[in-house]
């Protein structure tokens, strides 16, 4: 045994550290951009607060959402419906009808939505064995079109003054729906790295054989993420729905793109088994920063969303190049160790 | 004989590692050469820098008298020497005709030529005696034997005269044994030179001519006689004197059994079985690959359905793994890395894979807590290193089937089920794990054991019970039987039928 004295030093787990630091130089350089591009602007202390808040109220809804894909991406699979979902909670959450049980009623609504239609995207993957990219990309249309037949493709306003005071209350100068954002990252963290929940979550992605027969309850446990995963959605659709006081079949439009792409930015392996909440949160507030300083610049949006797709690219070439050098070399030194 | 191949002093170093560190090589035209090694002793690196994956940091490889340092794969088979690896490198979905020529279809004016390629593949085929293999049937579609046959006619569409052939054996039963070997001489009948690398001393003795030993990547015996003594040969690889190392022990199971299956079946798998198996008790199951015996082992551990029969431990049905492990029964998979680790994960995480809910509070995991359990469990089995930080995937693969054994220590398990549990691990490690199954059964645990090497079963078992085609045909003390009279019984059931006759 050679590989026994000459066994690499164990990597420690602060690849994800690395990463993230890497997300917040991403984030200091759009800010050193803002500030070159709009100096006037960042010389003003209270302009800069402002916008931070801004910032990160913008990416409230989608960063709740990107919890819930984090979590079914470390386990194997993808949602591509969460759009749709939220659209379906939102508009079903403001029909009249709904809207007659006061804010309780549209919450418990928007929330019980969710839940229902990521049940069916769970039980559909883990017990119909449908792949996951179908049975979501399925849901997507349908939940989509069933939003539009029930809100007869009309934009339906809340007029729920609680609902629409949810974006405008600033607790503690904080608006509610960034300590929402703040509480879900919060409940994710601890949940993926404190909890049995997130070590089967890492189980199953990871090597879901090896989970089972362990005797983890995978089929189980997958219905569970995608559950998780829909009720995140019914929270964001709560959020969005009082940011712009309406609902309507077509919002979060391609949220899932955004959802995914934070994700994997980062550092969730798309193949399942590795992921970090923090990352994705810094891929969420690298996507808001880049939507700011466009509109603090006043750029047309169709520029915004090439440069999100430059990096997008850039972020997963550079997770490949590092992943690969990483296991390359362990399979280097452990080569003679494998006859 | 003239030598073809001669290595002298050859080094290749990794980071970190000299995986060859001085390897002295000569093989002769027309002979079988074999290649003798522990795992990790540089056999597979030593392949690779012949087949053009490696290109060696020192020393001097020449190649029919000429230097040789292939630049590619594609290079050293245009030189002559083909490869036939140890996971078949064919691609499934392209038919045999395909994966013979791939690489170097005949072609004109970039247009393959499909019933040229077709037509010499045949030839091909019926040289190596399988006139019946089509060159038009996916490659998907033939058995483990016929793969490899299709790899042998690749190297042969090279007019290989050296040909490397990586642990052929290892996917073969018997009779196709036979057919290789059969195959093996006719190529160095034609002066083709072979090198054969095997864990299995009876194979190299029956059909290898001389036998180069490495050992930590160097050569510690160069082109000795065929027949040499398995003692010196064994030695010459460990520095030890056995094969294999049994630690003595005595036999003291339980009376009531702890594990009951009841004429157990599975469609095209296994029928009909029955078994038990009492508290401190080793029983081994002796069969082949396809005997049904991994089947049978995951049906008992309520990983697969049972179309027929019942197992019961300690008089509670069994019926789904996850009330197999609340009932105390553990298993190692045949496939350490794709059934049983998180190669990625932490060694700690990976031992308390089935037992992490039981450390918990109220669903918060306490790593703390397993990482000391896992601390404990890898001091009970010797692992090395014993770093339970470190990612399952850097460690030797003797040491992750610790692990993997490991799991089931931390938990209540009474029953463990072992599945190949030595294959891919070196002598040292063997003798460890061994210890591991029997301290276990002085500790009352009932292990049921599943093995392909037949002295493991006869070692290391109390009762062994034969396996053929689905079907328990034989059972007896370990004592009572012998490695012969073992194969016998797995190839033929000779003594089953003379019972019933």
């Amino acid at each position: 045994m050679i590989a026994e004295t000459a066994l690499p030093k164990a990597p420690k787990y602060d690849d994800n550290l690395l990463r993230n630091l890497g997300l917040v130089g991403v984030l200091l350089v759009l800010v050193v951009i803002g500030i070159v591009t709009r100096p006037e602007l960042y010389s003003d202390p209270s302009w800069v607060r402002d916008n931070i808040l801004t910032i990160l109220q913008q990416a409230s809804a989608i960063g709740v959402v990107t919890v819930g894909m984090t979590f079914v991406i470390i386990g194997g699979g993808i949602d591509l419906s969460v759009g749709a979902i939220i659209a379906l909670a939102g508009v079903w959450s403001t029909t009249l009808a709904t809207q007659s049980y006061g804010a309780g009623g549209m919450i418990f609504t928007a929330l019980v939505v969710g839940v229902a239609v990521g049940l069916v995207n769970g039980v559909l993957i883990a017990y119909g064995k449908l792949v996951p990219f179908i049975a979501t990309l399925a849901m997507l249309v349908s939940a989509r079109g069933l939003a539009a037949q029930i809100s007869g493709k009309q934009t339906q306003v809340s007029a729920n003054e609680t609902i629409n005071s949810l974006a405008t209350a600033k607790p503690l100068g904080i608006p509610l729906l960034v300590w929402i954002l703040a509480l879900v990252v919060g409940a994710g963290w601890v949940l993926l790295n404190r909890t049995t929940f997130g070590r089967r979550t890492v189980a199953v992605g990871g090597n879901p054989e090896a989970a089972r027969l362990a005797g983890i309850n995978v089929k189980r446990h997958t219905v569970l993420l995608y559950v998780l995963s829909g009720l995140c959605c019914g929270i964001g659709a709560i959020m969005l729905t009082s940011q712009a006081t309406s609902a309507q079949a077509a919002m979060a439009n391609l949220y899932e793109l955004d959802a995914i792409a934070a994700a994997i930015i980062g550092g969730t392996l798309l193949s399942g088994g590795r992921g970090t909440i923090v990352g994705a949160l810094f891929g969420v507030l690298v996507f808001s920063t880049i939507t700011n300083l466009f509109a603090i610049n006043n750029l047309a949006t169709e520029v915004q969303n090439m440069v999100k797709g430059g990096i997008i690219v850039a972020a997963v070439l550079l997770q490949q190049f590092r992943y690969r050098s990483f296991t390359n070399l362990l399979r280097r030194r452990n080569v003679g160790n494998n006859s | 004989m003239t030598a073809i191949l001669r290595l002298s002093e050859v080094v290749k170093t990794f980071p970190g590692v000299r995986a060859l560190d001085g390897v002295h090589l000569e093989v002769r035209e027309g002979e079988v050469h074999c290649l003798l090694g522990q795992n990790g002793a540089g056999k597979s690196t030593l392949i690779k820098v012949l087949a053009g994956v490696h290109h060696a940091d020192a020393g001097e490889i020449l190649w029919q008298g000429e230097p040789f340092a292939p630049a590619s794969p594609q290079a050293a088979m245009r030189a002559g020497i083909a490869t036939i690896h140890q996971e078949l490198d064919l691609v499934d979905d392209l038919s045999v005709a395909e994966n013979v020529f791939l690489g170097h279809e005949p072609s004109r004016f970039g247009f393959t030529r499909r019933h040229g390629a077709a037509a010499r593949t045949r030839t091909i085929l019926t040289e190596l005696g399988h006139p019946e293999i089509p060159p038009g049937r996916l490659t998907r579609d033939l058995p483990a034997a016929g793969k490899q046959i299709v790899s042998m006619a690749r190297a042969l569409s090279h007019d290989a005269r050296l040909i490397v052939m990586d642990e052929p054996s290892a996917v073969l039963a018997h009779d196709e044994v036979a057919n290789l070997f059969r195959i093996i001489r006719e190529l160095t009948a034609n002066g083709i030179a072979v090198v054969y690398i095997s864990h299995r001393l009876a194979e190299i003795r029956e059909i290898g001519d001389r036998v180069t030993v490495l050992k930590d990547g160097r050569t510690t015996a160069a082109g000795l006689p065929a027949r040499t003594p398995t003692r010196e040969l064994v030695g010459r690889m460990t520095g030890r004197a056995f094969e294999y190392v049994f630690p003595p022990r005595e036999a003291k199971a339980g009376a009531a059994p702890l594990l009951e299956v009841c004429d157990l079946s599975r469609a095209g798998e296994f029928a009909g079985v029955s078994l038990t198996v009492r508290p401190g008790e080793i029983v081994g199951i002796a069969g082949l690959v396809g005997s049904g015996r991994s089947e049978l082992l995951e049906t008992i551990f309520g990983a697969r359905v049972a179309d027929r029969g019942t197992v019961t431990l300690d008089g509670r049905r069994i019926t789904g793994v996850g009330q197999a492990v609340a009932h105390g029964m553990g298993m190692a998979p045949e496939e350490r890395k794709s059934q049983a680790l998180l190669l990625d994960e932490p060694v700690f995480k990976n031992m308390t894979l089935a037992s992490f809910t039981g450390f918990a509070r109220a669903g918060f995991t306490a790593a703390g807590r397993e990482r000391a359990a896992a601390r404990r469990t890898a001091d009970n089995l010797e692992l090395r290193p014993r770093d339970v930080d470190r990612p399952v995937r850097t460690l030797s693969g003797g040491n992750q089937q610790k692990v993997v054994v490991g799991r089931w220590l931390l938990g209540h398990t009474r029953l463990l089920l072992l599945d190949e549990p030595t294959r891919g691990v070196d002598v040292g490690a063997r003798a460890e794990l061994y210890q591991v199954v029997h301290d276990l059964a002085a500790d009352g645990v009932g292990v049921l054991l599943v093995s392909s090497e037949v002295p493991e079963v006869l070692g290391l078992a109390d009762r062994v019970l034969v396996m053929r085609e689905g079907r328990l045909i034989h059972e007896a003390p370990a004592g009572e039987l012998d490695e012969d009279t073992v194969l016998d019984l797995v190839m033929a059931g000779s003594l089953m039928e003379g019972e019933a006759a």
